[in-house]
């Protein structure tokens, strides 16, 4: 087996600006850069972890904890302040679904716009639009503007691109609560079924009894820092004990 | 299968290059701009050609006729309308281009995608406005007896070149640097409002030569967007008149390749300052 993510002693510092205007910034220089013009915080801190091809990982922890950062830094939206991340093969986010979506144009063409945006090309897209459609129930109201769709159609048809992206690593954030019941489970369903095809999956999620069905492993992060790498069933007993 | 690839670093991009390995998605990014500007209208790409129309209008009756610059320039009117195009052009270009990180905020923020294709299709999004302003004008100059030579017309096509790298480059830069002090985009308003007035699209070059003197001209003239402010001139206005005007030395053969020089080195200097600060764009939208 490959190494399919490779994250090795990486910080990152976040800075709480208190100010965003160049006047206070130049204020500030002039006065000999008297008082702090910022407050700085280490979202994630010397933060190592390999994952393998195949493997289905949880990043757990409480709220702020660094899971999100984490893996903002494995899909390439941030770079790390020191240390590196090297990823093989595409990776493609269920995260945050349907932020490339836009309200004023159909469905038809948020798919095309969406999809171009997870990285698939027009043939791909073409080839896979009926899939796309059909998985999300959307129907004949794909080419409907999408401000008009419901709130539980709107990340179906998210969702549903999504998941044709057809990467080698996925990222879930968090998409386990879109739409309704059957929905979900169908969605769930599609995960596991990624998992068993060998694609490598990293999720994060709040659910802690969804997460053994998914994940063999489980990392716990405790302020952005690795507390915990091993079984899921472990690392939910963990920061279930820690909660109490 | 992916054994075969490489362990790569996310998030490092190509910069320029890889907007054009991601044409696809420059185009779907291009045409969603324009589908959702004109949402619900029912002139739609009209607005295009009313808008610069009615400003040339203005403009025309204003300078042309009442300030008298008609008596001074011949064929007043297209004189004026093949410098406004452009400024139009670089205008809204610049403009939408120095607002569209923070304006996709959104999508940087979530997903990982070469972030130069958001100034780059501001860029081409104004280069669809400008087509049919370019229309307008052709037609006017054929209306006033046009007859351009083969030199004059491929001037004016590098002449646009010369605009929209000008406008690629000072977007990224001002696109970049408008994430971390939001006072960049009223900076970038007021740039743009001393353009229109800092090139000779209302009054004529003369003028400034002989107010200023030769050695404050070559100041004046050195600007890009003077240059091909006067390229459009020559290739448009000029063929129109009677030829007996006078215009700016060595327009063609220096300051043309003088221009895209320097528009060159701001698509440098703007890619170099884009990339500096791309990697923490994330975290501070």
């Amino acid at each position: 087996m490959a190494t399919a993510i490779e994250v090795s002693k990486i910080s990152k510092q976040f800075v709480l600006r208190h100010t965003r205007s160049l006047k206070e910034a130049l204020v500030w220089l002039i006065r000999g850069r008297r008082g702090d013009l910022s407050q700085k915080f280490f979202a994630l801190h010397d933060v190592s972890l390999t994952v393998e091809q195949g493997e289905s990982v949880a990043l757990l922890g409480f709220n702020g904890s660094g899971k999100s950062t984490l893996l903002k830094h494995i899909s390439g939206v941030m770079t790390p302040d020191s240390g590196t991340v090297r990823t093989r093969g595409r990776v493609a986010g269920l995260i945050e679904v349907g932020a490339g979506f836009h309200h004023d144009l159909t469905g038809r063409d948020n798919v095309y716009l969406n999809g171009a945006i997870l990285g698939m090309s027009e043939e791909q897209i073409n080839e896979r639009f009926d899939s796309i459609v059909e998985f999300s129930e959307i129907g004949e109201f794909i080419d409907t503007e999408v401000k008009f769709y419901s709130s539980g159609m709107y990340l179906r048809l998210a969702f549903s691109v999504a998941v044709h992206t057809d990467p080698e690593v996925f990222l879930v954030d968090e998409i386990l609560a879109v739409g309704d019941e059957p929905f979900q489970r169908k969605c769930i369903a599609k995960i596991k079924e990624l998992a068993a095809e060998g694609k490598t999956l990293v999720v994060v999620s709040h659910d802690l009894n969804l997460i053994p069905e998914i994940c063999q492993r489980g990392i716990l992060l405790e302020k952005g820092r690795v507390m915990f790498d091993g079984k899921v069933d472990d690392a939910i007993h963990l920061m279930r004990a820690e909660r109490t | 299968m992916s054994t075969a690839q490489q362990l790569v670093r996310p998030g490092v991009g190509a910069g320029l290059a890889d907007t054009f390995r991601s044409r696809f998605l420059l185009k779907l990014l291009v045409r969603k701009e324009l589908k959702v500007r004109y949402r619900g209208s029912v002139l739609g790409l009209l607005w295009s050609y009313v808008k610069p129309g009615v400003q040339f209008i203005v403009f025309y009756l204003a300078m042309g006729v009442f300030l008298g610059l008609n008596k001074g320039t011949e064929n007043y009117a297209v004189y004026l309308f093949s410098g406004i195009v452009l400024i139009n052009f670089f205008t809204e270009a610049l403009g939408n281009a120095a607002r569209s990180i923070v304006g996709n905020g959104n999508l940087i923020k979530k997903i990982y995608l070469p972030r130069e294709l958001f100034p780059v299709a501001s860029v081409w999004v104004s280069g669809v406005h400008f087509f049919p302003q370019l229309v307008v004008l052709i037609v006017a100059c054929v209306f006033s007896g046009w007859h351009p030579s083969l030199l004059q017309l491929a001037a004016a096509v590098c002449g646009f070149i010369l605009v929209a790298l000008l406008a690629t480059g000072l977007g990224l830069f001002f696109g970049a640097v408008n994430v971390y002090f939001r006072d960049f985009e009223n900076i970038v308003d007021l740039l743009l409002m001393v353009v229109t007035w800092a090139s000779p699209v209302l009054y004529v070059w003369t003028q400034v030569r002989n107010t200023l003197g030769a050695g404050f001209f070559a100041f004046y003239q050195a600007n890009p967007i003077t240059i091909a402010v006067e390229i459009f001139h020559y290739a448009f206005w000029y063929p129109t008149t009677s030829g007996t005007a006078e215009l700016p030395p060595h327009l063609v053969t220096i300051w043309l390749p003088v221009g895209l020089a320097v528009s060159l080195a701001v698509v440098v200097i703007g890619q170099f300052t884009f990339r500096r600060l791309e990697g923490r764009f994330a975290q501070e939208l």
